[in-house]
C-alpha cells in the first residue's frame, strides 16, 4: 500500500506542465519543475528499499514495479532533481524569460515519459512511451533556436524514429512467436513473453530479439546507431544534455535488458549475449576515437556517453551477478557523474562563450569552485579512482574475464585507457594549457544554482567509489540472478 | 489460428492487398514529385484499410472494422492532408538532388524484396507456415521497411524523409493485420494515435527548420560534424 502511495507521487511533472502552460510567469515555471522534481526524487528514492526484491504489479497489470525499473526510477529521478536546480541558474542566464514556460512544461513533461517508461507492463505501451520521450525532447533539443540546434534536432527526431520503428517490428514478431503459444489475442505484458518465451520458435525469437536489440539501441545511443547523439546532446541546453544523457539512455537500456531476461529464460541468450558485446566494444572504439581528437566540449561528453552505454551493453552482455551488478552500479555512478560534466561545460561555455575547447583557458584563475568540481568530475568519469565509476568499470570486467570474453575484456582495458589519456588532454589544455588569444579576465561568479547540483553529484560519486553498501550489492546481484532464471 | 484455416478466397484477397502496397511503395521509389509521394502513400494506406477490413471479416475480428475506419481517417487522409499543406506552404514540389536516379532506385528496391522472400522463407519455415499467406505477408512486411529505409537514405527533402518513415510504420502495420490480428486493440488504436503526434511534430520541426536553418534538405544539414 505505501509502495501506491509513491508511485501516485511519479506523475507530479504533469502538473508542473499543468501550472507551466498556465502560468507563463518564469518564476512560477522554474517553482513548478523543482517541487515536481523533488516530489519526483522523495517518492522514487525508498522504491528500492521498498520492493526488496520482490516484483508487484498495480492497476489491473498496466504498471510494473520490480527491482531493475525502481533502480532505474532512481537514477532517473536524481537526475530530474539536479538537472531542475540547474536550469534555474543556466536558464536565466540565457535571457529567454518569455519563452521560459514552454522550457519547463517541455523539461517537466520529459522527465514524465522518461519516468513512465520502465513502470509500463505492457511492452506497446513501452515502446510508446520511448517514442514520446523522443517527440518531447525534440524541441528541448530545438529549444535554443540556432541553425545548429534545428540540424540537431531534427537528426535526432529521424534517426530515433527510423531506429525505433525497428524496436516495433521486433515487439510484433515478439507478439506473433507468442501467438503460437498463447493463443492469437493475449495481453503483451513482460511476464507474458517470459512465460511464453521457452515455447516460442526459436529463429522467430531470435530475429526479434535483433531487430529489437538494434532498435532500441539507437536510443541508447550504441555504436553504430549512434550518429544521433553527439549532435544532440551537444546542441540542446546543458541541463536538456544532462537529462538525455543521465536518464533517457537508461530507460530505454532497460527495454533491451528486459527483452534478454526473455532470451535466456528462453536458453536462447548465448547470441545475443554475443552481440550485445559487440555493440559494447564497437561503442568504446568509437567512443575512443572521437573523444581524441574532438574539438568541442560537449560533444567530448557525448562521445564519453556513448563510451559509458559501451561499458553498460558489455556489463550485460557478460552477464552473470557480477556483470548485471557492475553494469546497474555503473548506470547510477553514470548518471550522477554526466549530469556534473554537462553542468560544468554548460558553465564554461557561457561564460567563455564558445564551445570550442580550443577558446577555453586558464579556468583555475576564473572559476575557482565550478572548475575544481569539474576537473574532479573528469578525473572520475574516465574511470580513476576512488569514485565509483571505478569501481563499476573494474566490476564488469571482472565479470568478463572467462574465455568466451576475454577479447572484450582486453579491448575494453585498452579502450579505456586511451579514453583515459585522450580525455584529461583536453582537460589539461583547458585547464593549464598556453593561453590562447582570449583576453585575461576577472574570476567569474556563477552563484549557488551552478555550485549546488554540482556538489551534489560529486559527493555522492566520491561516497559510492569508496564504499559500495553490502545492501546495494545483494540487491543489483539479486537483479542479476532473476536475468538469469529460466521460466518453469 | 487464422493462418491456418484460412479459404482460399481469403488468402488470394489478402496477398492480392499485400501486393498491391508493395507496389505502391515501389510508385514512391521511382518518382521524384513530392505530390507523386503523397498520393501513393494516401493509397497505400487506403489498401491497408481495406486489408484490415477483410481480415476482420475473415477472421471474425469485428473491431477491426473500427481500426479500418480509423486507418482510413488517419493514415488514408488526415496524414497526407497535413503534409501536403507543409508540401505548399515550401515551396519544394520535387527532390532536386538525387543521390541515385529513380531507376537505379527500383532496382535496388527489387533486390530488398527478393532478400525479405529469404528471410521471410527461413522463419516460416520453422513454424510449417510455408504454404500460407504468412511468408507474403512478412516479406511485404520486411520489404516495405527496406524501402522506407532506402528513400530515408536517398532522399533529402524533408517531406520525403518524413514519408519514408511512414512507409515504415504502413509496413509494420500491414504486417500485423495478417500475422497478429488478434493483436489487442489498445495497442493498435495508441499507434495510430502515435504517429498522428509524430507527423504533427515532424510538420512543425520543418516549419522551424526552414525558418531558422533556412533549408529544408539534409543535404545542407552539414555543420555537425566530428
Amino acid at each position: 500500500m505505501r509502495i501506491e502511495l509513491l508511485l501516485v507521487g511519479l506523475p507530479a511533472p504533469l502538473f508542473a506542465v499543468l501550472v507551466c502552460i498556465l502560468a507563463r510567469r518564469p518564476r512560477i515555471c522554474e517553482a513548478a519543475n523543482l517541487i515536481a522534481a523533488a516530489v519526483v526524487f522523495a517518492c522514487a528514492a525508498p522504491l528500492p528499499f521498498l520492493i526488496a526484491g520482490r516484483t508487484l504489479y498495480f492497476w489491473r497489470d498496466y504498471v510494473v514495479l520490480d527491482p531493475l525499473a525502481a533502480w532505474v526510477l532512481l537514477c532517473t529521478a536524481i537526475v530530474y532533481l539536479l538537472s531542475s536546480i540547474y536550469s534555474v541558474g543556466y536558464m536565466r542566464l540565457l535571457g529567454e524569460d518569455d519563452r521560459l514556460f514552454e522550457y519547463y512544461a517541455l523539461f517537466a513533461g520529459f522527465a514524465f515519459t522518461i519516468l513512465a517508461g520502465p513502470l509500463m507492463n505492457n511492452v506497446g505501451i513501452y515502446w510508446i512511451a520511448i517514442e514520446l520521450t523522443t517527440l518531447v525532447s525534440t524541441f528541448l533539443v530545438a529549444f535554443e533556436r540556432a541553425a545548429e540546434s534545428m540540424e540537431a534536432a531534427w537528426k535526432y527526431i529521424m534517426v530515433v524514429s527510423a531506429g525505433i520503428s525497428l524496436a516495433l517490428l521486433g515487439t510484433i514478431l515478439f507478439y506473433w512467436a507468442g501467438t503460437f503459444v498463447l493463443g492469437p489475442s493475449y495481453s503483451m505484458t513482460w511476464p507474458a513473453l517470459a512465460a511464453a518465451g521457452p515455447r516460442m520458435n526459436a529463429p522467430l525469437l531470435t530475429l526479434s530479439f535483433l531487430l529489437v536489440l538494434v532498435g532500441y539501441g539507437t536510443k541508447v545511443g550504441l555504436a553504430p546507431m549512434h550518429s544521433w547523439l553527439p549532435d544532440a546532446h551537444s546542441e540542446s541546453p546543458a541541463p536538456v544534455s544532462a537529462m538525455l544523457s543521465g536518464a533517457l539512455l537508461n530507460t530505454a537500456m532497460l527495454g533491451i535488458v528486459r527483452f534478454l531476461r526473455i532470451m535466456h529464460g528462453a536458453g536462447l541468450g548465448p547470441l545475443p549475449q554475443l552481440v550485445l558485446v559487440a555493440f559494447g566494444v564497437l561503442s568504446l572504439l568509437v567512443g575512443a576515437l572521437f573523444i581524441v581528437r574532438q574539438a568541442g566540449v560537449k560533444r567530448l561528453m557525448a562521445y564519453s556517453s556513448i563510451e559509458h552505454m559501451g561499458v553498460l551493453a558489455l556489463g550485460f552482455g557478460f552477464g552473470g551477478a557480477l556483470g548485471v551488478a557492475g553494469a546497474l552500479y555503473h548506470m547510477l555512478n553514470h548518471a550522477l557523474n554526466k549530469s556534473l560534466m554537462f553542468f560544468g561545460a554548460g558553465a564554461v561555455m557561457r561564460a567563455y562563450d564558445t564551445k570550442e575547447m580550443d577558446g577555453i583557458r586558464g579556468i583555475p584563475r576564473r572559476f575557482p569552485l565550478i572548475g575544481g568540481l569539474w576537473l574532479a568530475g573528469a578525473v572520475a568519469i574516465t574511470g580513476a579512482p576512488p569514485f565509483g565509476l571505478f569501481m563499476s568499470e573494474f566490476t564488469v570486467m571482472r565479470a568478463g574475464l572467462n574465455p568466451r570474453f576475454a577479447w572484450a575484456v582486453v579491448s575494453m582495458a585498452l579502450l579505456l585507457i586511451v579514453i583515459f589519456v585522450g580525455f584529461l588532454n583536453h582537460f589539461r589544455a583547458m585547464f593549464w594549457g598556453v593561453r590562447g588569444g582570449a583576453a585575461d579576465a576577472a574570476p567569474v561568479v556563477l552563484g549557488g544554482w551552478f555550485i549546488a547540483p554540482m556538489v551534489l553529484a560529486l559527493a555522492p560519486l566520491l561516497v559510492l567509489g569508496v564504499w559500495w553498501p553490502h545492501e546495494v550489492w545483494t540487491y543489483l546481484s539479486g537483479i542479476g540472478q532473476s536475468l538469469w532464471r529460466t521460466a518453469p | 489460428m487464422l493462418l491456418e484455416r484460412l479459404d482460399p478466397l481469403a488468402s488470394s484477397v489478402f496477398s492480392t492487398l499485400a501486393i498491391a502496397s508493395l507496389l505502391l511503395s515501389f510508385v514512391m521509389l521511382g518518382s521524384r514529385w513530392l505530390k507523386n509521394y503523397l498520393f501513393a502513400f494516401s493509397a497505400e494506406s487506403i489498401v491497408i484499410a481495406v486489408l484490415s477490413a477483410t481480415v476482420g471479416y475473415y477472421g471474425g475480428y469485428p473491431e477491426l472494422y473500427a481500426i479500418a475506419a480509423l486507418t482510413l481517417l488517419f493514415r488514408g487522409v488526415l496524414l497526407p492532408y497535413l503534409l501536403w499543406r507543409v508540401v505548399r506552404r515550401l515551396d519544394v514540389d520535387r527532390e532536386a538532388h538525387l543521390a541515385l536516379q529513380p531507376s537505379s532506385c527500383l532496382v535496388i528496391g527489387a533486390l530488398l524484396v527478393m532478400f525479405a522472400l529469404a528471410v521471410s522463407f527461413h522463419v516460416v519455415g520453422g513454424l510449417r507456415l510455408q504454404m500460407t499467406v504468412a511468408v507474403l505477408a512478412l516479406t511485404v512486411m520486411l520489404s516495405m521497411k527496406l524501402i522506407g529505409f532506402l528513400m530515408l537514405t536517398v532522399r533529402f527533402e524533408a517531406i520525403s524523409q518524413v514519408l519514408g518513415l511512414l512507409v515504415l510504420e504502413n509496413g509494420i502495420f500491414l504486417g500485423s493485420q495478417i500475422l497478429v490480428p488478434g493483436m489487442p486493440m489498445l495497442i493498435e488504436l495508441v499507434i495510430l494515435f502515435d504517429l498522428l503526434v509524430v507527423v504533427v511534430c515532424f510538420g512543425v520541426l520543418v516549419r522551424y527548420l526552414a525558418a531558422h536553418a533556412g533549408t529544408t534538405s539534409s543535404l545542407e544539414l552539414r555543420r555537425l560534424v566530428g
